[in-house]
């Protein structure tokens, strides 16, 4: 069924799929995942984590016997995808960690995907053998060779079905690029290039070439004393190959068009939202910072996530968003503290439904959001083992911002801010979602009528 | 553009600035927020040169011991006191010279993901 299409929100009722990960007091940093994407068909399924593995997730068929399962997710692949590097000249350690992993969209039997860490940025082949051959002339079974002299017939290797085995291969690694740190990736329309933008540059990318890449974006100061911004997220146009957009530490969205030339640092447009004087304070540029910038799957508008809202632009008006979305407003009383605790540096991402009628953000205390774009109506709900029984619907979370709090509510100074959910991924087509809580992956899904 | 950070710019005199300042420490939650975080900390914002997130941002990652490092920043300051790592032990300038408790754990070997058991 046609994600939020023609849906209230009410009319969907998220329920509890399943949960995967382990149950630890204490979480190992390795484990955190740091990213989740499906792929264009939501066959798949890919989380990274900060120890640089990949696990890849695929969905069963659905069975007639079974029809209740509505096609669960089960590991078809993992490996390790970036290791712990050293930068000798600056004595710099370079994290494994993966930043993002983005799949290109499939041409043949195997499937494709791009991880990158902070330096360097790989493509991974996955695919399947179910066959093997059998009957060499010159080996054994074992490999080992025979003697020749001892060979008095010959026969035809023939394949023969073995046990499904899936294998990761790195097929391109596109390394020395960038100089800070990257934060995007992101396939094009072309499917013949990708970018990849760190803190300061983007760089365009030819995927059968790992030797060169362009430089399309460069913010560089000559002097960087006079840096007052970075590029914080970056993503193709869906359709259109020559159009990109980046976000920045302002608050601010460029849109580039790479025909009009070879190095993009004069925008096409320029969004901003203009901010009242009167109402700036320290906090107000480090909460306008956006963490995350995501085009409709239509193309014709982006979203923003900063700290504390979701913003939804049309592409054809720049001077503010036509829609703003508060995602947990009552944390402006707590600003002192959650700067003293980094949290006002935590970098939310924010996903689009597959009609876009509908987004979703993390929050801490291990609450996600969901906005309707059309009803307006707005649902908060919470990733935890608590609400982990099989097709259990999630209830509805609220906070208590002052005055009495209610039975079921929870007091903004009880939140949790150790536990944030940063990173959440929807079924490119259903009412499906994946959502990364720490160290655990837990996927709900819409109630089967 | 916006101002720099901990400048505050404003347009009004003084004596409305004050007055509107304490009406809008209450009507602004991030102001009363920005005044405990002054309270706190009172030489905040007051660094010259570019932004200090910006730079912690563009620095991110764990700094090593590096003899170069070391001993330029030895030569630059001669008969001084060497500097030790202060609060803000990630910020690399050359000039902080880490000491062995400032070096992180080593990392554990590689393991498979707990997703996938």
């Amino acid at each position: 069924s046609l994600a939020g299409l023609g849906n209230l929100m009410q009319d969907v009722l998220w329920c509890f799929s399943q949960v995967k990960g382990t149950i630890d007091v204490g979480v190992t940093e390795a484990d955190i995942i740091s990213t989740v994407e499906f792929n264009h068909t939501g066959e798949l399924l890919a989380t990274g984590d900060k120890g640089g593995r990949v696990v890849i997730f695929q969905r069963e068929q659905e069975s007639k016997n079974q029809p209740h399962r509505r096609g669960e997710y089960n590991v078809y692949s993992t490996f390790q995808s970036h290791e712990p590097e050293f930068d000798y000249l600056k004595s710099l350690e370079i994290e494994e960690k993966i930043n993002k992993i983005r799949w290109l969209p499939q041409q043949n039997a195997a499937y494709f995907l791009l991880s990158t860490n902070d330096k360097t940025v790989k493509l991974w082949k996955v695919s399947e053998r179910d066959k093997r051959p059998e009957g060499y002339n010159l080996k054994d079974e074992d490999g080992r060779l025979r003697d020749p002299s001892m060979i008095t017939s010959l026969r035809v290797p023939v394949l023969r079905p073995m046990d499904l085995m899936v294998e990761a291969t790195p097929r391109r690694v596109f390394a020395n690029a960038h100089t800070y740190h990257i934060n995007s990736i992101s396939v094009n329309s072309d499917y013949e290039t990708y970018m990849s933008a760190d803190d300061l540059r983007i760089n365009l990318w030819n995927f059968e070439i790992t030797n060169q890449s362009f430089n399309i974006v460069d913010i560089k100061p000559a002097n960087m004393e006079e840096l007052t911004e970075v590029i914080t997220a970056a993503e193709f146009h869906p359709h259109h190959c020559n159009t990109f957009v980046y976000s920045s530490s302002k608050g601010t969205i460029r849109l580039c068009d790479m025909r009009t030339a070879a190095l993009c640092d004069r925008h096409a447009k320029f969004f901003e939202e203009p901010e009242d004087p009167s109402n700036r304070s320290f906090f107000s540029e480090i909460i306008s910072s956006i963490s995350d910038v995501k085009f409709s799957h239509s193309g014709r508008y982006i979203m923003t996530r900063d700290y504390l809202t979701v913003k939804v632009w049309d592409l054809n008006m720049e001077n503010r968003p036509t829609e703003t979305y508060q995602v947990h407003d009552y944390l402006r009383s707590k600003l002192c503290s959650l700067y003293e605790n980094d949290c006002i540096f935590d970098k939310f991402e924010c996903v689009w439904n597959g009609s876009d009628s509908v987004i979703m953000t993390g929050s801490y205390n291990n609450f996600f959001r969901m906005f309707d774009r059309n009803t307006k109506r707005d649902v908060t709900l919470e990733a935890s083992r608590e609400n982990s029984k099989p097709r259990a619907v999630l209830k509805p979370r609220k906070v208590c911002v002052g005055g009495k709090r209610r039975k079921d509510e929870i007091s903004v100074d009880s939140l949790d801010f150790s536990k944030k959910i940063l990173h959440t991924a929807w079924h490119p087509s259903e009412n499906i979602i994946a959502v990364a809580a720490t160290n655990n992956l837990y996927i709900f899904q819409d109630k089967v009528n | 553009m916006a101002a720099p950070l901990g400048t505050g710019a404003r347009a009004e005199d003084p004596g409305q600035e004050k007055q509107d300042f304490q009406e809008k420490e209450s009507v602004i939650p991030e102001r009363a927020e920005e005044a405990k975080l002054k309270a706190k900390y009172p030489n905040l914002g007051q660094k010259p040169g570019g932004s200090d997130f910006l730079m912690k941002r563009l620095q991110k990652g764990q700094k090593y011991f590096d003899s170069g490092d070391y001993n330029m920043a030895k030569a630059k300051m001669k008969n001084k006191q060497l500097p030790t790592a202060g609060p803000d032990q990630n910020l690399v300038t050359g000039d902080h010279i880490p000491k062995p408790q400032d070096l992180p754990q080593r990392k554990s070997s590689l393991v498979a993901s707990k997703l996938a058991g």
